[in-house]
């Protein structure tokens, strides 16, 4: 079966509680049926203290049961999408614990059985939820070696642990197995003190790269998504779309859907759905609906938005300001003012969203690709009218998320026609439907202007970012006068300008933050005649950037000299640079180096070589680490060069990948990765840091090769023409 | 018009009285429970839906289950042997880490499998040429060249070989 716990059989076991808020603590003890079961009531206090929003429960965050054959199952709200947190929660647990990787089982978002999260976003599982799964799986191994103690009669520093068996150390015969010590007990623990938990030098599990947990029924097609669920009797529904946003529906006529053979007709408030045993026939009757409908006239479309959105944009917030902005400004040598832009990104994860939702005895089961399963189940309780503990939301694999899958609409209308048929239903989004209802990384403006002294050291930072939010935003760099504002962002003040939903993207914010950043960096090194890593070095004191910065330079090869090179690859219009660019996101420090061949004539741009220097504190899985640098590269490279929302209104125009067009295996570069040794630093985020610097890598490395500099992503080939044409006028 | 198609699906005869028009890739995945192949975008440019239908990879929901009629349809269940032994393309994809999310990977694998039964030792130039028209969102692409290369290199690709352990993408 699937590691999921999503059998198809397994949905109707009805001898779990039903908490009304994932697992409560009451809830939670009840389940010990045989065995030992820990959980966690410690949440990281810097939440607690710093966010407003609730992150954590405050009675339940993690837990583990250690069943009498000694079977190791880890639960948790954090679902498995393809960034690997299936397997480095279990090598959290099994490190500490002190059992192989392949004892434990992970059930992962399941709102009956796990504890409650808030859902599987900004790189937080390992940082955020890792603790607290530490901490349960040490108290377990604790409770464990107490226990040891008693039955072989020897104190508790005399004993060893290691795959599961206890034995005294220097006498490997004398032993007893966690299955052993877990038979016939019934003990639950809860964890409310700080763990000790084991340090880098002590690691076994952690700090490896084992064969993923989910890499089996990843390659044989054996792992279930949401859409793979099969019930009996359970029907496809089709749903009635708008034309655009905003539109209004004016004529309605579904006689002829209704005379179809078979088709169920479902219209209730604005649900207007078709549904049939099989799609083809529930797409030909949606086909076969008449409607009519009203659409509004057009504020604005993706070449006007950008003037649109300065205009409108919500008041700033400032986020950071230090220094007197005047007297750097008047100490500035040189003054660098410029203005970015970025359109709208697509998620455009492969699977679409999916659900099936299933009524049986009262209790409404909904499969979901979700990244947010209990955020989910409440909403969906709160819409179809039931108790939250009425609700089940089963995460199955998740075919991609990026922070797309985090509102969760498919689900909410799976469970509104479950309910209004009695039936189990599929609701399968199309590409097209997909992409209408994505809620899009927004389009966004940067202002800035910078400022450098005699010296060559920065002076003066004003930057102003619209729509994008502040993720990134905070300069690294030690200008002694810097203001950041932020005038609205992807989520709160500012979306209400936008035609359309818009959402965390991959590092939502800090890919047009840095891409702008790390530009002007360039900008402004260029006009000193100072190596782009020099200039870095020469203006920033935080270590850990220093530290990233110099080993990628020594790994890249990265020889001392001024942008731009123009070095001609040959005759022919192919000219090759260079470039660096450096962020940090969810704690992580990250620098990229690139070098590209531009084709002057066609305003191509081909990446060859990407090196991505990650600073992540403790590494839980190295191997994982760096599939998600590559995969940040390449998928960077999409927002870098083709992929803008074509837009009209609340009319989207791209709805497939005809015409909004992905990374694919021919753009690929040589990628190569490399992780600082830092085990000072608890493990930080990986899934976006080695994102946010594609635009201002590629960027900077067109600008060594051309001397053109690019203001606005993707750098399609008019806008590289343009830009060569404005750096070399004829 | 409801009528008897009759293919093999993973060597096994199979026989449905239903409308030759259906779409193959529903009918897989609807009353054939063979959901490890994906829909991704419903237009053939994506790949997630690959299948291989005497030989060839095809996109499945651009085929009509009329179209299969008398032919031997292969998909991501079909790979594995009985004893559950992995097709070397399937190992090659687990040792290297050619997958994320996964979604992707079963159209990626029947893909590479097609290409490597009609030409056994692909260059690389060849292997990106006809692995192109699969998408990965999550972009494994690196590791998923990697342990297609080794199968390539191993002279796999059909039943015969057995997989070579990784070593350019894992580590």
């Amino acid at each position: 079966m699937s590691p999921l716990g999503t059998r198809r059989e397994d949905w109707t076991r009805s001898d779990r509680p039903a908490p009304s808020r994932g697992m409560t603590r009451r809830g939670f003890l009840g389940l010990v049926g045989g065995g030992i079961v820990v959980c966690v009531t410690l949440g990281p206090k810097e939440l607690f203290s710093q966010r407003r929003r609730r992150m954590y429960p405050d009675d339940v965050n993690a837990y583990l049961r250690i069943d009498e054959d000694g079977h190791v199952t880890v639960f948790s709200g954090k679902i498995e999408m393809g960034q690997g947190v299936m397997t480095s929660q279990a090598q959290m647990a099994a490190e500490e614990l002190g059992v192989a990787l392949d004892a434990i089982e992970m059930i992962l978002g399941d709102t009956d059985r796990c504890p409650w999260d808030m859902g599987t976003f900004g790189s937080l599982t390992t940082r955020m939820f890792g603790p607290a799964l530490r901490a349960a799986a040490a108290e377990a191994r604790t409770v464990l070696v107490q226990l040891a103690a008693e039955r072989l009669g020897v104190p508790e520093e005399r004993l060893v642990v290691r795959d599961g068996v206890v034995s005294v150390d220097g006498a490997p015969d004398r032993k007893v197995t966690y299955g052993e010590l877990a038979r016939g007990k019934k003990i639950a623990r809860l964890v409310d003190r700080e763990a000790v938990l084991h340090h880098v030098g002590e690691f076994e599990v952690m700090g490896r790269s084992p064969l993923r947990i989910d890499g089996h029924d990843k390659v044989t097609g054996a792992g279930l998504y949401a859409a793979d669920v099969h019930l009996p009797g359970m029907l496809r529904a089709q749903i009635l779309r708008p034309p655009a946003h905003g539109a209004k529906l004016t004529r309605l006529d579904t006689a002829a859907a209704r005379a179809m053979d078979g088709v169920t007709v479902v219209q209730e408030d604005d649900l207007v759905a078709v549904l049939h045993p099989d799609r083809e026939t529930a797409e030909k009757a949606l086909a076969a609906i008449d409607a009519t409908w009203d659409v509004p006239e057009p504020e604005f479309d993706s070449e006007t938005v950008f003037d649109y959105m300065v205009e409108h944009a919500p008041k700033p917030e400032t986020v950071e300001s230090r220094g007197d902005l005047a007297a750097g400004r008047s100490g500035a040598a040189r003054v660098f003012e410029s203005t970015f832009r970025k359109g709208y990104v697509a998620h455009a994860p492969m699977e679409p969203h999916a659900a099936v939702a299933a009524m049986k005895d009262g209790k409404l089961t909904v499969w979901a690709s979700t990244q947010t399963p209990f955020p989910t189940r409440d909403r969906i309780a709160t819409e179809v009218g039931l108790p939250a503990e009425k609700v089940r939301v089963i995460t199955p694999y998740v075919g991609g998320g990026f922070g797309g899958k985090s509102a969760g609409g498919q689900a909410l209308e799976a469970a509104r026609l479950a309910r209004a048929t009695g039936k189990p239903v599929q609701v399968f989004w199309s590409r097209a439907e997909e992409f209408f209802y994505d809620t899009f990384d927004p389009a966004c403006v940067v202002r800035l202007t910078s400022g450098v002294d005699e010296a060559g050291k920065m002076a003066l930072w004003d930057y102003d970012v619209y729509l994008a939010g502040d993720r990134g935003a905070n300069l690294f760099y030690d200008a002694p006068a810097a203001r950041v504002r932020s005038f609205g962002g992807w989520r709160g003040a500012g979306t209400e300008i936008h035609p359309f939903a818009v959402g965390p993207w991959r590092a939502p914010g800090a890919n047009m933050n840095v891409f702008a950043m790390e530009s002007q960096i360039d900008v402004m090194a260029a006009a000193l005649g100072a190596d782009p890593v020099a200039f870095r070095l020469d203006n920033t004191s935080d270590p850990r950037m220093r530290r990233v910065l110099r080993s990628a330079a020594e790994a890249f090869g990265w020889t001392h000299r001024a942008a731009p090179s123009k070095a001609a690859d040959g005759a022919g219009s192919i000219r090759k640079g260079r470039g660096v660019a450096c962020g940090i996101d969810a704690g992580t420090y990250a620098a990229l180096m690139a070098e590209v061949a531009v084709d002057t004539s066609k305003g191509s741009v081909r990446v060859e070589r990407v090196l991505a220097v990650q600073d992540m504190g403790i590494v839980v899985n190295p191997l994982g680490a760096e599939m998600q640098m590559e995969g940040c590269v390449t998928m960077g490279l999409g927002y870098v060069f083709s992929e803008e929302l074509r837009f009209r209104g609340g009319k989207i125009l791209d709805r497939n990948f005809g015409t909004y067009e992905l990374p694919r295996l021919s753009w690929l570069p040589r990628i190569e990765t490399l992780l600082i040794d830092n085990p000072d630093v608890d493990p930080q985020g990986g899934g976006e840091p080695a994102i946010v610097p594609m635009g201002a890598v590629v960027a900077n490395a067109v600008f060594d090769a051309t001397g053109a500099r690019l203001y606005q992503l993707p750098m399609t080939p008019k806008r590289v023409l343009a830009a060569l044409q404005e750096a070399q006028p004829a | 018009m409801k009528r008897s198609i009759r293919f093999r699906l993973n060597g096994r005869p199979t026989t449905l009285e239903t409308d030759g028009d259906r779409t193959l890739l529903w009918v897989l995945r609807g009353e054939l429970e063979a959901t490890g192949t994906k829909y991704g975008c419903g237009v053939g440019l994506c790949g997630s839906c690959t299948v291989v239908v005497d030989g060839e990879a095809v996109r499945s929901c651009q085929r009509s289950l009329g179209d299969v009629d008398g032919k031997e349809v292969v998909t991501i269940e079909g790979l594995a042997g009985d004893d559950g032994t992995l097709h070397p393309l399937q190992q090659a994809f687990l040792d290297h880490g050619g997958y994320q999310c996964g979604y992707c990977t079963p159209g990626m694998i029947m893909n590479a499998y097609a290409l490597l039964r009609e030409r056994p030792h692909p260059t690389r130039q060849q292997i990106l040429d006809a692995m192109d028209g699969n998408l990965c969102r999550c972009s494994a692409y690196q590791r998923i060249v990697a342990a297609i290369e080794e199968v390539a290199q191993g002279g796999a690709g059909s039943e015969a070989a057995p997989a070579t352990t990784g070593t350019g993408g894992a580590r």
